[in-house]
């Protein structure tokens, strides 16, 4: 086996036995990326230095017989709208293409403290504001099973470095499926917490009321792993939730035998590909086999949780991004007459086309006369998913959906088509909507390419999911393939 | 609903943005496409329903009122586009 085609925990058993050093793994990560990032593109910034720094520290601790947490030492990467103190954070925007942070997000002084090597920060579509990482201002990144085709968005970046083998698990942020819709794409596991799990201090803001972080790893174990490790009250956060660690690999693998599986039928209706639903329909009998049952149920107000998500998402993110102003931080534009066209020239040549529409789409619904019609009427809207998701949630113990309704798709193929983008997040947008938390899990495979199939849980019941995903990762080995990406960094174990 | 040339310069000035004119016609076609699929919520009975804010029902979050140091100013203008005499600088506001 290679070592870039390890999981994380495969990496830190390594490094426990001492058959590695952290020094070697990272260096390996950067033979990789050396070979594959040319036709991967996930990366904005590398911070090879501080992290041969990190890794060597860490060899040093367990040479000392220091007792280390179960990420420390292994190469990660980090969403770039994720502050990282004193190294370049863009959001993949030309507002912020200069921005170098004075402090560290709440995620990654964790992730420090957890003894985490962080290899760089990785590709997005501008301000988490798309579904193929082709909105960034700085590259588009390819999808590592076929480099023609997007590894989904918005969190594209770390989703590809981790399918390339560049990093070993990495930090997606999610506000409508950015983490589940590449993870479903490159065939690894996603998870969206729990509104609130974790802090979103240092997180650049898109719309706070759905926005949460979480991670991408190869398998269901990883997720666990990295999740323990970011979650958490923090008082840098107003919206996180004090609630007591979890270890979330506690429980992992009782199985499911006597769980209850809805599967919702506006998940399978029009828009989602034949054999995306087929696949789905095979994980449910999986389950089944596995002695859990599973119910066709209906959840009807689902079917309108993408309007009310270009409503408040795009409300909030007009409000969140007024402050890039050209004052205090991020990009100037050069020449204007006064503050005030200061404001309009930097915004005009600062922000993006995709960042510009949607700005102007939630300025439109918040403005005087339309408030009621359009942003109003999304939140109450917004309680009657919700409501649907808790009723069913009194009978079953986690959803089943597809997670995208198709494969990756080409690079070019939805860009010129704002409205068909945005139905690429047709099944993840209802979870955010309502705030429950919800993973992706890869289930099968179409010509090559990776399908993903959603499990969606009950408030602060991630470890349900995991449990679940796990029974069947472990049944059905579907996580066990990797993208052929060949060249460099091909040192066997 | 259309969307009309001068629907978007209006929103445009609320959200300090400016277009070319051909972008202003590009958005009038965008727009107008999301708006019409956002207009299906026209379909949905939300007599008698609260809106939800959040997902979660937390208020009021108090900490205790205990000042800690702040940030370094020198950390806080490093990122400055002008900056003179440890302050931000910007055009002149008032006349």
């Amino acid at each position: 086996m290679k070592i870039h085609d390890l999981t994380a925990h495969e990496a830190g058993d390594r490094l426990r036995e001492r058959e590695l050093s952290s020094v070697e793994l990272t260096e390996e990560s950067y033979k990789r990326i050396e070979a594959v990032e040319g036709r991967v593109e996930a990366f904005i910034t590398l911070t090879k230095e501080q992290a041969m720094l990190q890794a060597s520290a860490f060899d040093q601790a367990m040479k000392r017989g220091e007792n280390l947490p179960d990420l420390a030492g292994i190469p990660m990467a980090l969403k770039d709208n994720m502050c990282t103190d004193g190294i370049l954070t863009t959001c993949g925007s030309r507002m912020l293409g200069n921005f170098v942070p004075p402090y560290d997000a709440t995620v990654t002084r964790m992730l420090k403290e957890s003894g985490a090597v962080i290899v760089g920060k990785t590709n997005m579509d501008e301000f988490a504001m798309g579904s193929s990482t082709e909105n960034s201002a700085f590259k588009i990144t390819k999808n590592p099973w076929d480099t023609e085709r997007v590894p989904g968005g918005s969190s594209g970046g770390s989703a590809a470095a981790v399918a390339a083998g560049e990093a070993f698990y990495s930090l997606g942020s999610d506000t409508g499926g950015s983490i589940r819709q590449p993870a479903a794409f490159t065939g690894l596991v996603g998870m969206k917490p729990t509104y609130g799990r974790v802090s979103r201090y240092g997180l650049v803001a898109f719309a706070s009321s759905l926005d949460q972080i979480g991670p991408f790893g190869k398998d269901v174990e990883d997720c666990a792993m990295v999740m323990g490790a970011i979650s958490g009250h923090d008082s840098k956060d107003s919206t996180s939730v004090n609630r007591p660690a979890e270890d979330f690999t506690k429980g992992m693998k009782d199985g499911v035998k006597g769980m209850r599986i809805g599967i919702p039928k506006e998940f399978f209706g029009e828009g989602i590909s034949e054999e995306v639903k087929a696949m789905v329909l095979e994980g449910a009998k999986l389950y089944e086999s596995m002695g859990a049952v599973c119910e066709e149920i209906s959840l009807p107000s689902a079917k309108h949780a993408l309007s009310v998500y270009y409503i408040l998402a795009t409300s909030e993110c007009s409000s969140n991004l007024a402050r890039f102003d050209g004052a205090r931080f991020g990009y100037r534009a050069p020449n204007y007459q006064g503050f005030k066209d200061m404001f309009i020239k930097t915004r005009s040549a600062g922000f993006g086309e995709e960042v510009k529409r949607r700005i102007m789409l939630g300025t439109y619904s918040l403005s005087s006369g339309y408030y009621d019609a359009y942003y109003n009427k999304g939140l109450k809207v917004r309680t009657l998913i919700k409501r649907e998701f808790e009723k069913a949630f009194e009978k079953y113990d986690f959803i089943l959906t597809p997670t995208a309704p198709s494969v990756a798709f080409q690079i070019g193929e939805k860009s010129d088509d704002p409205l068909e983008m945005y139905m690429s997040d047709i099944c993840t947008v209802p979870v955010n909507i309502a705030g429950v938390p919800a993973l992706s899990i890869p289930c099968g495979f179409k010509d090559g390419l990776p399908v993903g199939m959603q499990l969606i849980g009950k408030f602060f019941d991630e470890a349900t999911l995991l449990r679940a995903a796990y029974s069947f990762e472990q049944a059905s080995g579907v996580h066990r393939q990797r993208a052929q990406l060949a060249g460099g960094g091909e040192n066997e174990i | 609903m259309a969307i009309s040339v001068k629907d978007v310069e209006h929103v445009a000035k609320l959200a300090h943005l400016e277009f070319e004119e051909k972008e202003k016609i590009g958005f009038t076609e965008k727009l107008g496409a999301v708006i019409g699929y956002i207009d299906k919520l026209n379909e949905v009975d939300v007599e008698g329903v609260e809106p939800t804010n959040h997902a979660l029902e937390i208020k009021n979050v108090f900490r205790e009122d205990v000042s800690e140091p702040s940030m370094d100013r020198d950390k806080i203008l490093q990122n400055a586009p002008a900056k003179r005499s440890g302050c931000f600088e910007v055009p002149r506001m008032v006349d």
